[in-house]
């Protein structure tokens, strides 16, 4: 029913609308962030935060503060209105926004089989483990030996269930595999969560499409930038890509066989949405380019909210967030380490 | 300068004078300053610092302190939530108990709950661990001996077997397995312990599942919820136990408890050693338990301590804070050495000031005094209105619309009378207004009780504007008392009646009418005129014609007050262009017709006035016939009409045009005057008047402007005229319907002569009273009453851009953080 939303929107998705922008306009602006960069103590940062939305999560804490402190009290901030809105939504949206946890479940199981690998305490893990993407049985996962007991045991009752479907092997885990099983789940949930989307239509299916289109696109250049110099095969690497998204499937193949950071610079200049990140990199630099894809996706979210009556605003929400989480963990931990000239290094301001 | 006790009684009508001041405060003394400035509470500082962010500013780590110390408090407060305390209202006040004591204080007390929690904790800890162990024997000992009692009958039922010797029918292979001897018989391990009720489900699933169903599972419910040791939530739990083979498949499992946060407890076969272990553990668990008692005791006696000094200490904490965050509004001077203030008071104010800051100056044994400053400024001031509790209710009202200019004609002072007497106009029984009073009696009765606790949103509400509603009811019986109603019943209270029936047997009453044979009735409406024919007719008549007298005089009155307005802002322009076409135009249409309404009262004439006021436009040379009421009324008509129809233009042209002229003039004068101003020494100021009379003057905007306000005035006229016959409308509302509730209800129940009937129908009565007559009645009578005040009177005078005049005071401290 593409351009008729408006008429039947509201009856369902309006509330909820309504409450995300409003939490929209709760995220932190370039002021806030200019005096956050001034902050000469964590206790500073928490005296700017308190004058904010996260005031009430942050004002019971004793004060000598640590970041983990500031980054946990935010994101539960995070978590209490993800929940708050899942228990409001209806079908779809209530789908939807459990599509957007996926990738968190998705880095949880990574993060837990990774640290059983090398034999790290499972509660120690856990508390690292994004609250996002947390199951019921996820502390079970350190039971497992390789990838299909993995799948056997725990993954077969979460929803990431489906996307096991390419990376059932017997062997036994190792860094590589884990790496390999990483990117291959995320494909399956970006290709899934895409065809969810065109199956919602309308404006959503149109902007989430470019969201996600940009998502799996950054994700293929980190793949071909990780891999470079590793064993992994061209073949294999190209199995990594998801099949959507602007440099599907040309972009694909140019990809797969670069051997270096400026061939990869080399296929991506070719599309002109990304030759504009690249054309700020100087040669032979990977290091910024982090940095320039999530001011490019900040901006990419940020529109999102100028259209009404679709559900990107959601997404694009829980993602500037998470980007806003990252930026005070980023300055916390710069004034925690007395590091305030690289303050502005990574800190991707929103407005 | 004027002391407190000379300001005279219309001071509520202009907003106190103010004055923009600098103080050089010392620092030594400036603590004991604000302090003493916050107690006073007649100074609003102006933030001078407002482009440094808050932890730039000098004292920003006392707020951090302080920050500190709330959430000590707010810690404390939890716990003694917690324990079932609450804060004493009226604790010890010891005044002598300082910031860093309090901070030291706080800080052991702090300690010393949180060591006491953490002992606590630990306690309650291994007593609940020792709870679920002493579960877990107990059950698993039950499963055992189950086992054991029903491998025992098989192993009998197998003997019995054995002993039927030669019975064909007994299958050879259980007898060889049976048989089997014990060497090769697999030890089997088990692992016992307790669970979650609701995991326990995917427990045994993942069990299933990882060992591939190599494993026994027993599971038994525990009644009633268990404390889980490490988070201290009460849980329904199972106790399981788990047989398994082989020391992989043990791994596996204590993986898996691990992962569901089962906790194991070892346990052994032997019968007697299960009966030490229980009774081992039943006598620990009752150490724990009285040692855990004491502990509780001594942490609510420490808590009870808190809460003695509780509500002084937030206070004190609270008083700090707001200090140091007006300090911090002080800009510093470069030495050091002083800060300085600055700040609008009021005029009369002044001499209490320098008063307190002498005082400060003296308790903090500062050498140097503070330095009290007048400026000078072209900003305008807050308003302050010096409002006492009878008066605050009112002026809200006013504020509500828009918060005055700086000395502004307040229509606060005339809303304290017109208000009320408007509602009652509406609201005209003198039955509903004594209910009304008794209501808001109670209210000023308990009014230091009240004041002084919580209350609802509503009750609030109601509370605080207990005077506006006294007023109102006493309009009420006033206007009940004119209107003789008495929940719709007439009495006669005055004199008897002025009408009678033409014959004593009164046979024609109500079809030839009735005789006056009497004086007429002194005070109100006639008592006869309840219940007849022309009941209707007459009253609508009768308040008609009121409700538009009423309407002109308070328009009038507001036009006035723009008057007053405009001479007391030396604008002479807005008095001879604005202020008199619009008196002219409202008076000659709206103002004759008020005139002829007392006129027709007076005389008793007949005439139409209806029919007067459109033929006044349509023809106005026409005869009047008998329309007329006296004479030269048509020569008077044309007169009115002429004049109305040229004050119209009077107001659209001249004031835009004489501003333009102005403006010119103005700034030919300027490139004069500039000469001038160099050989004065007030350059200045000078440059102040300059900058802000330089703005841009558009001729369009302003001529825009103007006719917008002409076009908005001309038809406001009518509409504001027509709209005060909602006065009217109500007060018949109202009469109506309370006339159906007792004739329909009261009196209908009354003609039944049955005494549940006649309480069924007084329950229904009281309902209908209070729900639609006093509640909602009153909230319409009331919103119609704001409406009349905010549109049709303010609406000519009012402008209603000021800002209030918000003065640093620790009164307002407690009631903001709530």
């Amino acid at each position: 029913m593409y351009g008729f939303e408006a008429m039947t929107f509201n009856i369902h998705g309006g509330y909820l609308e309504a409450i995300v922008r409003g939490h929209r306009a709760g995220l932190l602006t370039a002021a806030d962030y200019n005096n956050l960069c001034q902050c000469e103590t964590l206790d500073d940062i928490k005296m700017h935060l308190s004058a904010t939305d996260y005031g009430p999560y942050l004002q019971n804490e004793p004060s000598p503060l640590h970041t983990t402190t500031v980054v946990e009290k935010c994101t539960l901030k995070l978590v209490d209105e993800y929940k708050h809105m899942l228990c409001q939504a209806t079908e779809p949206l209530s789908t939807f926004l459990e599509y957007i946890t996926y990738g968190h479940m998705i880095d949880n199981v990574v993060l837990i089989v990774t640290g059983t690998l090398h034999e790290r305490d499972v509660q120690e893990l856990l508390e690292k483990c994004h609250p996002l993407g947390m199951f019921d049985s996820i502390a079970t996962l350190a039971v497992a030996q390789n990838m299909r007991e993995l799948y056997r045991l725990v993954l077969v009752d979460t929803p990431l269930a489906p996307y096991f479907s390419e990376c059932i092997t017997s062997e036994d885990l190792d860094d590589m595999n884990i790496e390999i099983m990483r990117n291959t789940l995320y494909k399956a949930y970006l290709e899934d969560f895409y065809k969810f989307c065109q199956k919602l239509g309308g404006a959503t299916a149109e902007i989430m499409s470019d969201l996600l289109a940009f998502e799996a696109d950054r994700r293929a250049v980190n793949i071909t930038i990780n891999s470079i110099g590793t064993e992994l095969t061209r073949d294999d690497r190209r199995k990594l890509y998801s099949n959507f998204g602007l440099l599907y499937p040309y972009g694909h193949e140019e990809l797969a066989v670069c051997e270096d950071i400026d061939q990869v610079r080399g296929a991506m200049e070719k599309y002109p949405p990304y030759q504009s990140i690249f054309s700020k990199l100087s040669y032979g630099e990977s290091q910024m380019l982090d940095k320039a894809f999530y001011e490019e996706e900040v901006k990419r979210l940020c529109l999102a909210f100028e259209q009404q009556f679709h559900y990107g605003v959601f997404f694009a929400y829980m993602r500037l967030r998470e980007q806003e989480i990252r930026n005070l963990m980023w300055i916390s931990e710069c004034v925690a380490q007395n590091q305030k000239s690289r303050v502005h290094d990574s800190v991707v301001f929103i407005f | 300068m004027r002391g407190e006790t000379q300001r005279s009684a219309m001071d509520l009508l202009r907003s106190e004078p103010m004055q923009l001041v600098q103080l050089i405060i010392p620092v030594e003394s400036a603590h004991c300053s604000i302090s003493y400035l916050g107690d006073l509470g007649l100074f609003q500082f102006k933030d001078l610092n407002s482009e440094k962010s808050p932890f730039q500013r000098t004292y920003a780590t006392q707020i951090k302190r302080c920050g500190e110390m709330a959430r000590k408090l707010r810690f404390f407060k939890e716990q003694m939530t917690k324990a079932g305390l609450s804060p004493y209202a009226r604790s010890a006040i010891s005044d002598d108990v300082y910031l860093d004591n309090l901070e030291v204080k706080l800080g052991e007390l702090e300690a010393e709950l949180i060591e006491m929690n953490a002992n606590n904790e630990k306690l309650q800890h291994s007593y609940n661990e020792l709870i679920e162990y002493k579960l877990v024997v107990q059950k698993a000992s039950e499963f055992f001996h189950s086992a054991q009692n029903h491998a025992a009958v098989k192993q009998r039922e197998v003997e019995a077997h054995q002993s039927g010797e030669g019975s064909i029918d007994s299958p050879l292979l259980l007898e060889q397995e049976m048989v089997t001897d014990p060497s090769k018989q697999v030890k089997l391990g088990f692992v016992s312990g307790i669970i979650q009720r609701e995991k326990s489900l995917a427990f045994e699933r993942i069990l299933f599942r990882a060992t591939r169903g190599n494993v026994f599972l027993k599971q038994s419910a525990v009644e009633g919820p268990v404390t889980d040791p490490a988070s201290g939530e009460k849980a329904e739990k199972n106790v399981f136990v788990v047989f398994y083979s082989g020391e992989r498949v043990r791994n596996k499992i204590v993986k898996i408890c691990e992962a569901f946060g089962a906790n194991r407890y070892s346990f052994t076969e032997d019968l007697g050693k299960q009966f030490q272990i229980i009774a081992e553990v039943s006598g620990r668990i009752e150490e724990l338990k009285t040692t855990i008692d004491v502990g509780l005791v001594h942490q609510i006696n420490l808590l009870q301590t808190i809460a003695c000094h509780f509500e002084q200490w937030s206070h004190l904490v609270k008083k700090e804070k707001s200090i140091y965050h007006t300090l911090n509004m002080l800009s510093i001077d470069v030495t050091r050495k002083c800060l300085v203030a600055e700040g609008w008071c009021p005029v009369f104010a002044t001499n209490k000031i320098q008063n307190v800051l002498q005082h400060a100056t003296v308790d903090s044994n500062s050498q140097i005094g503070t330095i009290f400053h007048v400026l000078q400024t072209k900003e305008s001031p807050p308003t302050y209105f010096h409002t006492n509790k009878f008066t605050y209710a009112f002026q809200e009202i006013v504020d509500a619309y828009g918060i005055a200019k700086y000395q502004e004609a307040n229509p606060g002072v005339f809303t304290i009378i017109t208000f009320p007497f408007l509602f009652a106009v509406m609201f005209g029984d003198w039955g509903h207004g004594i209910c009304l009073l008794l209501a808001t009696s109670y209210f000023i009765i308990k009014e230091k009780k009240f004041s002084s606790q919580e209350l609802g949103d509503i009750t609030e509400m109601i509370f605080g504007g207990r005077y506006v509603i006294m007023m109102m009811a006493i309009f009420s019986i006033y206007t009940g008392l004119l209107y003789n109603e008495f929940f719709s019943v007439p009495f006669e209270l005055f004199a008897p009646s002025a009408y009678g029936c033409r014959d004593p047997s009164c046979r024609d009453a109500t079809t030839a009418g009735l005789v006056k044979v009497r004086a007429t009735y002194p005070f109100g409406v006639d008592p006869k005129w309840h219940g007849t024919r022309s009941e209707l007719p007459f009253l609508n008549s009768m308040k008609m014609k009121m409700s538009i007298l009423l309407g002109v005089a308070q328009m009038n009155l507001g036009i006035i007050l723009s008057y007053f307005n405009a001479k007391f802002y030396g604008n002479e322009l807005n008095i001879w262009h604005q202020f008199l076409p619009q008196m002219i135009f409202l008076n000659s249409l709206f103002g004759y017709l008020s005139l002829l309404i007392v006129v027709k009262w007076c005389t008793g004439s007949q005439a139409d006035l209806y029919h007067v006021m459109i033929y006044m436009f349509l023809s106005p040379t026409d005869d009047l016939g008998e329309n007329q009421l006296f004479s030269g009324q048509k020569f008077l008509q044309i007169l009115l009409l002429l004049a109305a129809l040229v004050s119209v233009p009077w107001m659209l042209f001249p004031k835009p045009f004489l501003l333009k002229k102005q403006h010119d003039e103005r700034h030919r004068g300027q490139s004069y005057a500039l000469l001038e101003t160099n050989l004065d020494d007030s350059d200045g100021t000078e440059l102040h008047h300059g900058s802000s009379s330089h703005e841009e003057f558009q001729f369009s905007e302003i001529f825009v402007h103007q006719l917008i306000h002409t076009i908005e005035f001309v038809l406001g006229a009518v509409s504001n005229t027509a709209s005060y016959l909602r006065l009217w409308a109500l007060s018949l509302a109202h009469s109506e319907l309370s006339s159906v509730f007792y004739d329909k209800v009261l009196l209908l129940a009354w003609g039944f002569n049955n005494i549940t009937i006649l309480i069924i129908g007084l329950i229904v009565f009281i309902c209908a009273t209070v729900g639609v007559l006093l509640v909602m009645e009153t909230l319409s009578a009331f919103l119609h009453a704001l409406r009349l005040h905010w549109v049709e009177f303010q609406g000519k005078f009012y402008e209603g851009e000021g800002y209030k005049f918000q003065p640093f005071s620790f009164a307002s401290l407690g009631k903001e953080d709530e």
